[in-house]
């Protein structure tokens, strides 16, 4: 269907959990080299899609197509070298220090016959560095803010070093200057290294921005797929999100700018006595 | 890009290197006064004839007893802390245990239905295994199976931990007989402990943390979640099965050869963790080495305060584990989050 290159893609997937199906028919490609950000309401099978596509959930039906190839028939620690992923939340266990955690990104890389290399520490060091955590490396990650331990999270998917690279919700927990600053590096990422990222976000105006392809969902179908121009239309937020809203040119970028609609009085509000 | 501080990781690797070495000696230092301290008072000048000379005096007392007893302590120890750290991993309960999960009980109830109920009277080993295993899939299938939660595993552990001990209190009472034998599967001890002890369980325990060592990595990555260890090339699944094979055969041998030893497999795993921190590659050598040190100096103060008898090594880790363990509760360490 598309005519974009994708290595990887999702295709008439259906995905389910025990004894609830999230979606049917469910069809989307990652373009190759894209910021790719998905956004749509809670529970609408954002999280759902990404764990499907980074092959943590099998499809009940359909398959996800990772070069060409069902993703299913690839061994673990194969995909893990190619798709990285971020949970939505994860645990960091008691106690870890910086360092330690982000160094578990290798674990792909590394087996009982090839252990520990100075590689390894360099790459360690260097998604630090990215993120902006080397100078906390010995601090224990149960000590540090949320938005430190956002950064300590994505520094370890980093050092995972994969071509391609899913986020669930990277700006959750973050001030708006470390979510930019986020943002930032992922687009960095994307422009510098080549790398395919997607990226789960719930704000609207920072996916118009940062994304090159846009996928908005709803009910676990996408509802539209594009460039943000295309995709951010009063229209689709109203279809989406059910909220009644203006679309402006962003000021700084151009890029589509969503304005909620002021909330119609219903007049019975309290009155001062 | 700036230069990246590549001096401090290798900076905390030598920092590790060296408290292992360390820990090293310290266990040499241990084992030496478990084969110079007993219940019989020599020399060190005795000692070390006795040692060396197989036509001393001494050469019985330190070859028959001394030695096989101290080399029981060192494999039993790092099994017993092996276990415990793989056991508080794979849990995600830093104060897990195997005890806790039923694994000694069902070897001592194994061994007390093999002892009394059937007339066994030798290969505890082999019972004492089977026990550890059936409990650990039974611990496993009660906890939830494939969907098992570490708080399902701990509730399906204590529950039949509490059962199998009534089960092998009350075989116990209804066979006086045995009692006597049997006593050695309530309190541990390595006063049994023969040279053939030791040959018995070894290849057990090779294998037991020969598994726990491959298991290692993949065990970091799961203790991130399910998730984020799939993403990261790991299959929890496997790796849960492999870290409870080792598990069983590490406790399960532990327990054949000295009977239940619950505060050792706790204790020394978590304390252990405050040194290296979670990550198991440093763990796991590091209990090895400093689990055997708990249990030789418990066995050497248990001969030393029973004078001119002994106490049973169970009775001094418990006693010193269980002070150990309300301290560490009471400062509410491993109840955080
Ligand atoms: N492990 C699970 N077991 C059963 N149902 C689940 C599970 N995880 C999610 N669901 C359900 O699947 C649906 C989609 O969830 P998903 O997490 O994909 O939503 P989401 O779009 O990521 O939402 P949010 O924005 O809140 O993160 C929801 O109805 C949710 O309740
Ligand atoms: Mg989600």
């Amino acid at each position: 269907m598309q005519t974009v290159p994708s290595r990887l893609a999702g295709r008439a997937m259906t995905l389910a959990y025990e004894r609830r199906t999230v979606a049917e028919n469910l069809t989307v490609a990652v373009p190759d080299h894209s910021f790719t950000i998905i956004i749509g309401p809670n529970a609408c099978g954002k999280s759902t899609l990404l764990r499907a596509l980074a092959r943590l959930l099998r499809p009940t039906a359909g398959a996800v197509l990772l070069d060409g190839g069902d993703i299913q028939r690839r061994p673990t620690r194969e995909v893990a070298r190619v798709v990285g992923m971020l949970p939505q939340s994860s645990v960091a266990p008691d106690g870890i220090t910086v360092a330690d955690l982000v160094a578990r990104g290798r674990h792909p890389h590394q087996g009982l016959l090839r252990q520990w290399s100075r590689d390894d520490e360099r790459i360690v060091a260097g998604a630090m560095a990215d993120t902006g955590v080397a100078d906390l490396a010995d601090r224990p990650v149960d000590e540090l803010s949320g938005g430190q331990r956002q950064r300590v999270w994505i520094a370890m998917a980093l050092a995972q070093q994969t071509p391609l690279l899913l986020l669930d919700e990277p700006t959750t927990y973050l001030d708006i200057a470390h979510q930019v600053e986020v943002l930032d590096l992922c687009a960095r990422l994307h422009e510098e290294q080549g790398r395919t990222l997607v990226a789960v976000l719930h704000d609207l105006n920072q996916a118009a921005r940062y994304a090159t392809h846009l996928v908005a969902m709803r009910d676990g179908a996408v509802v539209a797929a594009g460039e943000p121009r295309q995709v951010v239309t009063a229209a689709l937020v109203k279809e989406v999100f059910g909220l009644p809203c203006r679309v402006i040119d962003d000021p700084e970028t151009g890029t589509p700018l969503v304005v909620p609609a002021a909330p119609r009085r219903t007049g019975n509000r309290h009155q001062p006595a | 890009m700036p230069a990246a501080p590549v001096a401090r990781p290798a900076g905390r690797t030598g920092r590790r290197l060296a408290g292992l070495a360390l820990s090293l000696l310290l266990l040499g230092l241990v084992a030496g006064l478990s084969v110079a301290i007993g219940a019989k008072q020599l020399s060190p000048a005795e000692v070390w004839q006795g040692l060396l000379r197989p036509d001393s005096p001494e050469y019985a007392v330190v070859h028959r007893m001394r030695l096989p007893r101290t080399l029981l302590g060192l494999v039993a120890g790092a099994a017993l802390g092996v276990a415990g750290a793989v056991t508080q991993a794979v849990t995600r309960n830093p104060l897990g245990d195997p005890g806790l999960l039923g694994i000694n009980a069902g070897a001592s109830a194994a061994v007390a239905t093999a002892t009394a109920v059937l007339g066994m009277t030798a290969g505890d080993i082999w019972y004492a295994l089977l026990g550890a295993a059936v409990v650990t899939v039974a611990v496993h299938a009660v906890g939830g199976g494939r969907a098992a939660t570490p708080a399902r595993l701990a509730l399906a552990g204590a529950a039949l931990n509490a059962v199998l001990y009534s089960y092998v209190s009350a075989v116990m009472l209804l066979d006086a007989a045995s009692l006597e034998r049997l006593r050695f599967w309530t309190v541990g001890s390595l006063a049994d402990a023969r040279a053939d002890t030791v040959l018995r369980v070894l290849p057990f325990v090779v294998a037991g943390l020969l598994i726990a060592l491959a298991t290692a990595r993949p065990l970091d990555a799961l203790a991130l979640g399910d998730d984020a260890a799939r993403a990261l090339g790991a299959r929890p699944g496997l790796v849960r099965a492999a870290a409870t094979a080792a598990i069983t055969l590490l406790s399960g041998a532990a327990t054949a050869a000295c009977g239940p030893l619950v505060f050792v497999g706790l204790l020394v795993p978590h304390l252990v963790r405050a040194l290296t921190g979670p990550d198991l590659r440093w763990l796991l050598p590091y209990c090895a080495v400093l689990a055997p040190v708990l249990l030789l100096a418990a066995d050497v103060t248990a001969r030393l305060l029973g004078r001119p008898g002994e106490l049973q090594v169970g009775t001094v880790t418990a006693v010193l584990g269980g002070v150990l363990f309300l301290h560490l509760v009471q400062r509410g360490a491993g109840v955080r989050r």
